[in-house]
């Protein structure tokens, strides 16, 4: 049994793990662990989609 | 002329002190529990959904990098960037041990995103050792 995801779905998944356990271990309250989390993911995935544009501008 | 003795002063320093010292004498156990099974040094603390979901999150990243076909680093003292990948890796603890036992991570490349495994699975051990640590700290009071 293997798991090929596309390269943005291993991006997106990559981006819910660490942002999952980000959010519990740096912050004490749970509304503070939901907002730390949400605000690592979207740094997570909006850093991979600006390097992407950056890298697609380059090579042309 | 009356003066009030300073002598109450003392008992209320030593509550203080008693307070930031370890609450348990197992206060290490979350360090070890934590780092060998992902999420249950919280458990240890009755931090249940916080457990849940780390166990989940590590867990899942490393099944998922070992399907992905990624590489279970070996220790081996002559490449410095394996014997790296190595200790992030033993950073799951029983996920780890029990891969290794049951021969997973040694297959031969045959996708692209195999690289994309090696680095959940080691990513997954560096998550693990940060919950562990974070397992300790409120098992001994530093954290909530």
């Amino acid at each position: 049994m293997t798991f090929a995801p596309s390269h943005f779905t291993a991006v997106l998944l990559f981006a819910l793990f660490a942002s999952t356990v980000f959010g519990i271990t740096q912050r004490s309250e749970p509304r503070a662990m939901v907002r730390y989390g949400a605000y690592c993911f979207v740094l997570f995935t909006g850093a991979v989609i600006v390097a992407s544009w950056i890298m697609f501008f380059i090579h042309r | 002329m009356a003066t009030t003795p300073p002598a109450k002063a003392a008992p209320a320093n030593k509550k203080i002190e008693k307070a930031s010292e370890p609450k348990s004498p197992l206060f290490s156990t979350a360090l070890l529990v934590g780092w060998l099974v992902p999420g249950a040094g919280h458990l240890l603390s009755r931090r249940w959904v916080r457990g849940g979901l780390l166990f989940a999150a590590i867990s899942l990243m490393f099944i998922l990098g070992l399907l992905m076909q990624g590489k279970l680093y070996v220790a081996n003292a002559g490449d410095p960037l394996v014997l790296l990948g190595f200790i992030g890796d033993l950073g799951s603890g029983l996920l780890y041990i029990g891969g290794r036992l049951f021969g997973a991570g040694q297959a031969p490349v045959q996708v692209v995103t195999a690289d994309y495994g090696t680095k959940f699975i080691v990513v997954a051990g560096l998550l693990n050792i940060i919950a562990a640590v974070d397992a300790h700290n409120i098992r001994i009071g530093r954290k909530s």
